[in-house]
């Protein structure tokens, strides 16, 4: 074993450490201290100071203690003190005195007290585990969730408990008490009395007992002042020590490095300090002032008036190569370096010695891990160089081990300085802790600088690095009430700028939870991923922005989003008005609308004055009515909006449907056929396939039909029918507007060419070649071509004529279009 | 399986396998069988990303459509809803999971939200009181995906309405997330081009979600050089016009849906010998149309009047190979001409299939109305009689022509003269509704919010203008051997691609006027790189554009496009992206509204 001094503490304590609550947290977190005179003298105006110092004894904060009896002080995981009263209260302060929140114990509390507690940490978090005045146990296995839990009662129990511990085992949290000569195990659902294996059977009480960092392990202190060391299932013994002192000690804890086969326990006595292990010596260390024993994961930081020790047990390497006339390959590595810097060719040899044996790489590597476990920097540095000398005599070692050990210990000596104040050992508190929490304490701890540094240094991948750190001290940054809101946004900015990420909404989320909703805002402006904007924006009922910037984003969804929100939110009044003034939103809300909710969109065109969409609204609505009256009812509003929209067209257009329908109605009585739902083209057709004449007549004149279109209509209705004497009275009522050659194709597609033939003299000279080609004459078609002198005529008749059969007439055309090409 | 995609300037099949990935992580979340009920409309898209086989590997057993009511019965564990993020698909959803929960039989649900996750759907579901039915709750981001080695689409069908009518930008926002991912992929594009409203709002949220992700710095070389965003309603001429092109024409008969056309089948089956009298088959021939194919890929862009000649001298080439057989005399020579016979016979049947394609387009084509029709857009095009009512639209409207012809005519003239005289529109207005009904005033009051019809109101038609200066017209195209981009539709060059092209050379500025005639903002940015990824060019390298059609491309400007990659002196090569292919009918439908009425 081997005590190492940490700090001379700079801290200037009046009264020393005595009468104190003291707590400092395991990893080398700060230390707590509250002065215990509260008790005797319940004076208000003597009220206790509660003080709060780095590891280096660096004061941190101090401030009057003002709520009730504090029983018991804790830190948390989190480097949160934990201060339990009397009444079960639990009052939570960050490291900097802020209160940050409490919780109670429970109300069973209030009546009975609370006699004694402890923190503990675990897997889940930090813990806070308590007896009250009726010897009941209850624990919060995790503060962060809050979750109370009473123990059962533990049988006869008249006395408090001699001493007590709380243990975690297989997830589950117990409580080990003793009473007298009994010891009980507390789990959630009974209470069992344990005998731990080979104790002495004269043993009448238990002083003291403590379960190692890992709850492995359990100690037991005994009033024949044996100290009992084994598992803490109880069901093995480790080792038995006599220390030949009967009084109950201050303090007892574990110091036993992990993986280590010695289990080994420190006592505290007001001026000894006794190290018990498996042999059966004992180490003793006088000690001169009142101290303070925090059991870290491998090893004990003693913490005094004037000091800060660390005692832990002297690793494996660091013995190897310190231990006089070692012979291991570290040992001779460190004495040829040595040798060597003096320019003794001794170093030679040395080398030689370990080459021999090859056993160089473990001398090198032995060098590195004993860096990792010394404290002084003096001390690393000629380990390391030492390593570094043999490293040069190997081809292909990893240089990972050492690079990684010069950076690690670069980090651990940086955050050991005075002003840090976080005395870390290497290979197990910083490994075990990893980076990460390492930079979060510093965050805590607001060194943000360092943090940066160190993510820098470390090459930590941005995101959750430096922008981490960033991001916390932007959130630390907007509690900061005494700047106005534009120099802390600006300052946030000016910082963080384009960081990748960074959540300005995150920090805006601060800043709006200590109540600062326009700095909120201002610290939004920056962030620009709109989807983190929006939803803040609507907790803080900023509503409008929240949808210009929805709308900003281009995101319909966050637009629709907003919108709903909007209008659960808003009178419909309001939300109209709104969405008036943003139309994107509108228009999107209209799509809604128009799937979801068709009245809302007539109110919302109503609300525009939008005429024109209003009309088409009663135009669609008039297509779901299923009878004539409501229909007509419809597009009369429609004809009403149109006029509005000043719309003469779909007005008008929309009459003369109205009239249609009337029309058809009447057909459709008359004659017991439907005509509603047709065109008006087709409801024409249809009377004149019929033979309605006279009717379809009266329409054409009251819709005012194109002569073109109703000549058009009137060959093909009768064309369909084959009424060819029809037909061809009405080719003969007056000059067609169409021309004739409509007549000779429609008779050529019903296959009457005899009819077609009718025709063909009325048609145009211009048409008569095409004329001819309908009726499958060739050589008509070539004289009409020749006569006109058509180039393009020729060739349509050269198109269809067939190479093999008509060579004559292909004769004809060529020499034909020769002249007309000559000309 | 998807090698085509590889062969571009860009190797899009990365895209690809990043979206099959991400489906595989998806299906590999929820453990055991399942079977996924399909949104319809995605299954055509999702064909493009992932076959069955994979969904297969992934112990996808069943599939089903959605629809209302209960789900079919099957053994799985696991059922996964594939669905666009609506409303009312989420009322269907709701209606099926409800229903299942009476049957007693445990099975776990998730859904799939393509392309997005969204609040309101999730929220509905919450309504119905689902939504705690579902264990995976995740969003397929499929925005751009590879249609062919240089083409992306978005399958997006009602983009262009979303945009232009209903002034819902989702598609947008859809659009720029696309292009993200696009960045992430291929590096980001240094310059951004654009034209158009909604070129501007793209190009306004791409360069904000560029610092929503500020930090953390884009390390890939850039493969695209610069991204041309174009508003469709830049130029909605375009798009009315017939494409000339092989692959137009086949768009604009038989329209191809997400790269496969379906075919009349009685031209295809006489082509087996030996099945002669068997009953001619009813269901028709389905094909999958992209550049996997040899012949497909080299004949596609053509116009379609050079390729008759390509045909038949690829026929004549692959007979003279089969011929080969009769010169194989040595052992080695015939295992050679065996070792080859796969790639010929797949060359012949592909041979024969665009044979029998061509055929049924060049009935069409030299049919009288074709022409006719072509004639009046030509005339339109050339700026002939634009303000007068036209005879052809009238005589067409009598006959009762399908009225998607009538609209694209309608509209193209009124493009054509920058609008109609309010005479000669209301005059086509009410011959339209006389003739086809007065249910269609929606469809027309559609139209003119589109800006597709509308009354003149300035005096002066600029179109004349813009036509001289962009060289809209040419009138010596050489359709066998083009030498500028008109030919794709024999005399017109497109107006969109004619503004990629005069934006590498001379640029933009020596055509501002023109750009201040045409609708919406022009617009230039730059995105910085990281030092280090500027790019050094070769001599003689091309640089690589992106050219995104919002609202739409047609077959045959992405073939203009694909001609002006090809120019030796161009010295830029063009990929093309767009919310989807279109043509003049299909986008005229879009704009429909279908107004029913019950029976009475």
């Amino acid at each position: 074993f081997r005590k190492i001094e940490l700090y001379e503490m700079v801290w200037n304590l009046r009264e020393g450490l005595k009468d104190c609550l003291i707590a400092a947290a395991p990893y080398g977190g700060p230390i707590a201290l509250l002065k215990e005179s509260q008790r005797r003298e319940r004076s208000a105006s003597a009220r206790p100071l509660l003080e709060i110092y780095s590891a280096a004894g660096v004061a941190m904060a101090s401030f009057p203690w003002k709520s009730g009896v504090v029983v018991h002080i804790g830190w948390t995981v989190s480097d949160d003190l934990l201060c339990i009263q009397e009444d079960g209260t639990v009052l939570i302060y960050d490291m900097f005195g802020n209160f940050r929140r409490h919780f109670s114990m429970g109300n069973e509390v209030l009546q009975n007290q609370v006699i004694e507690a402890k923190v503990f940490h675990s897997a889940y978090g930090t813990g806070v585990a308590i007896v009250t005045g009726a010897f009941r146990f209850t624990l919060a296995a995790n503060i962060d969730d809050l979750k109370l839990r009473r123990l059962p009662e533990v049988p006869g129990l008249q006395v408090a408990p001699s001493c007590w511990a709380v243990l975690m085992q297989d997830r589950q949290t117990k409580v080990v008490l003793a009473s007298g000569k009994d010891l009980y195990m507390l789990d959630n659902t009974a209470c069992t009395l344990v005998t731990p294996p080979g104790i002495d059977p004269q043993v009448s009480s238990y002083f003291q007992m403590a379960a190692s960092f890992s709850y492995k392990y359990l100690a037991l202190f005994t009033d024949t002042g044996h100290v009992w060391m084994g598992t803490s299932n109880l069901k093995e013994k480790l080792s038995e020590f006599d220390t030949k002192v009967r009084s109950p000690p201050k303090q007892m804890v574990w110091c036993r490095r992990p993986k280590s086969q010695q289990p080994s326990v420190v006592l505290m006595w007001d001026r000894l300090l006794l190290v018990a292990g498996k042999c059966r010596e004992s180490i003793k260390y006088p000690s001169h002032c009142e101290s303070f024993l925090v059991p870290e994961l491998d090893g004990v930081r003693i913490v005094s008036r004037s000091f800060h020790e660390f005692l832990h047990e002297v690793p494996g390497a660091c013995e190897e190569i310190f231990k006089i006339a070692s012979m291991a390959p570290g040992a001779l590595l460190l004495e040829a370096h040595k040798e060597y810097e003096k320019e003794s060719q001794k170093a030679d040899e040395y080398l030689r010695e370990i080459k021999e044996q090859n056993l160089l790489p473990e001398a090198v590597r032995q060098c590195v891990e004993a860096a990792g476990f010394e404290h002084e920097p003096e001390t690393q540095k000629i380990l390391l160089r030492a390593s570094s000398f043999g490293k040069c005599f190997l081809s292909n070692f990893p240089p990972e081990l050492f690079v990684g050990m010069c950076l690690d210990l670069r980090v651990l000596n940086a955050v050991r300085d005075y002003s840090v104040g976080i005395p870390l050992t290497y290979s197990q508190q910083y490994k075990q802790m990893t980076v990460q929490v390492l930079i979060d304490r510093l965050v805590f701890r607001r060194l943000y600088p360092l943090a940066i540094e160190i993510c820098r240094y470390l090459k930590i991948p941005e995101f959750q690095g430096v922008s981490r750190v960033l991001k916390h001290w932007a959130c630390f940054k907007v509690q900061q009430k005494e700047d106005p809101d534009d120099v802390i946004a600006c300052a946030i900015n000016q910082k963080l700028g384009d960081t990748a990420g960074i959540s300005y909404s995150e920090i805006a989320a601060r800043a709006y939870e200590c109540g600062r909703t326009e700095l909120a805002i201002k610290l939004l402006e920056f962030e620009p991923r709109s989807g983190e904007q929006v939803p803040l924006l609507l907790k803080m009922k900023r509503s409008q922005l929240a949808l210009s910037k929805a709308i900003e984003s281009g995101d319909t969804d966050l637009v629709y989003m907003v919108v709903t929100y909007l209008k659960s939110e808003m009178n419909r009044g309001d939300f109209f008005m709104t969405l008036r003034n943003q139309p994107v939103a509108l228009s999107l809300y209209r799509q809604f609308c128009k799937h979801q909710e068709q009245n809302t969109l007539k109110d919302l065109f109503n609300q525009d004055d939008d005429h024109q969409e209003l009309g088409n609204f009663y135009v669609r609505a008039s297509y779901g009515e299923g009878s004539v009256k409501a229909r007509m009812a419809a597009l009369q509003n429609a004809v009403d909006e149109f006029n509005k929209a000043k719309n003469e067209f779909s007005a008008k257009a929309t009459e003369e449907q109205m009239k249609l329908l009337r029309w058809q109605c009447r057909f459709q009585e008359e004659f017991d056929k439907p005509y509603l739902d047709c065109s008006l083209h087709e409801t024409v057709r249809s009377l004149l396939e019929d033979g309605k004449h006279k009717q379809a007549e009266q329409l054409y004149k009251d819709f005012h039909i194109p002569d073109k279109r109703f000549w058009w209509l009137k060959i093909s209705a009768l064309a369909e029918k084959e009424d060819w004497e029809e037909l061809e009275k009405f080719s003969k009522s007056k000059k067609s507007p169409i021309g004739y050659l409509p007549f000779v194709e429609i008779c050529v597609k019903h296959h009457n060419k005899y009819e077609a033939k009718k025709y063909v003299s009325k048609v145009t000279l211009e048409q008569k070649v095409k004329a001819h080609l309908a009726l499958g004459d060739l050589e008509q078609a070539v004289e009409a071509a020749i006569e006109r002198r058509s180039e393009s005529d020729l060739n349509l008749v050269l198109s269809r004529c067939i190479p093999t059969t008509d060579r004559a007439l292909l004769d004809k055309i060529n020499h034909a279009r020769a002249g007309v090409l000559k000309k | 399986m998807a090698a085509h995609l590889s062969y571009g300037r860009v190797n899009l099949n990365i895209l690809r396998e990043a979206a099959r990935k991400e489906l595989r992580e998806f299906l590999d979340k929820c453990a055991g069988s399942k079977a996924i009920v399909w949104d319809e409309y995605l299954t055509g898209p999702f064909g493009l990303i992932a076959q069955y086989s994979l969904l297969k590997e992934h112990e996808v057993e069943k599939m089903f459509t959605l629809k209302a009511g209960r789900l079919p019965a099957a053994d799985v564990k696991n059922i996964i809803f594939f669905v666009r993020p609506r409303l009312e698909l989420m009322d269907i959803i709701a209606e099926n999971v409800m229903g299942e929960d009476k049957q007693r039989l445990q099975r776990d649900f998730h859904i799939l939200f393509v392309p997005r996750r969204s609040l309101l759907c999730e929220q509905r579901l919450k309504e119905q009181g689902v939504l705690g039915s579902f264990i995976n709750m995740d969003e397929y981001t499929l925005d751009l995906i590879p249609y062919d080695g240089d083409l992306l689409s978005m399958e997006s069908e009602s983009a262009f309405r979303e945009c232009y009518l209903e002034n819902d930008q989702t598609s947008l926002y859809h659009t720029a997330k696309g292009l993200m991912t696009l960045q992430a992929l291929y590096g980001t594009i240094p310059q951004i081009f654009g034209k158009g409203e909604c070129a501007r709002h793209v190009a306004n949220m791409m360069l904000r979600m560029k610092r929503e992700f500020a930090g953390s710095q884009n390390q890939i070389l850039p493969v695209f050089d610069s991204l041309l965003l174009l508003d469709r309603n830049v130029d909605l001429l375009t798009p009315l016009a017939t494409q000339l092109t092989y692959e137009g024409l086949i768009d604009e008969m038989y329209s191809i849906t997400n790269g496969y056309v379906k075919l009349p089948p009685e031209k295809f089956t006489q082509k087996k010998q030996g099945e002669g009298g068997k009953d001619l088959p009813t269901e028709p021939k389905k094909l999958q149309l992209n550049s996997a194919e040899e012949l497909y890929a080299e004949i596609r862009d053509k116009n379609f009047n050079a390729v008759g000649s390509v045909l038949s001298k690829k026929a004549k080439i692959i007979s003279a190979a089969f011929e080969e057989r009769h010169n194989a005399k040595t052992v080695g020579e015939i295992k050679q001409f065996v070792s080859q016979l796969p790639h010929m016979q797949a060359a012949r049947s592909s041979l024969a299939n665009h044979t029998s394609i061509a055929e049924l387009i060049k009935d069409i084509t030299t049919s009288e109305s074709f022409f006719d029709k072509l004639t009046v857009e030509q005339e339109f095009m050339t700026g002939v009689d634009t303000d007068k009512v036209n005879g052809y639209i009238e005589d067409c409207i009598a006959q009762q022509n399908p009225l998607t012809k009538i609209l694209r005519l309608v509209c193209m003239q009124s493009v054509c003269n920058n609008g109609l005289k309010q005479k000669v529109l209301d005059y086509y207005k009410r011959e339209i509704l006389q003739t086809y009904g007065y249910e269609h005033i929606i469809t027309l009051s559609n139209l003119e919010k589109a800006g597709l019809l509308k009354p003149q109101t300035s005096t002066r038609n600029n179109y004349p203008t813009i036509r001289k200066t962009l060289k809209l017209w040419m009138e010596d195209i050489n359709e066998q051997n083009p030498n500028d981009i008109s030919y794709v539709y024999s005399g017109y060059a497109p107006l969109s691609v004619r503004l990629a092209q005069l934006l590498v050379r001379p640029g933009w500025r020596s055509i501002e006027e023109v750009l201040k005639m045409l609708p919406g903002p022009h617009f230039e940015e730059r995105q910085q790189l990281p030092s280090g990824l500027h790019k050094k060019r070769q001599q003689g390298e091309n640089r690589t554009t992106l050219v995104f059609f919002l609202g739409g491309v047609t077959y045959a400007e992405v073939a203009a496009l694909r001609f002006l990659s090809q120019m030796e002196d161009g010295g830029t090569e063009y990929i093309i992206a767009t919310t989807k292919l279109i043509n003049g009918s299909g986008w005229i439908n879009s704009l429909m509204d279908k107004l029913e009425a019950p029976p009475f």
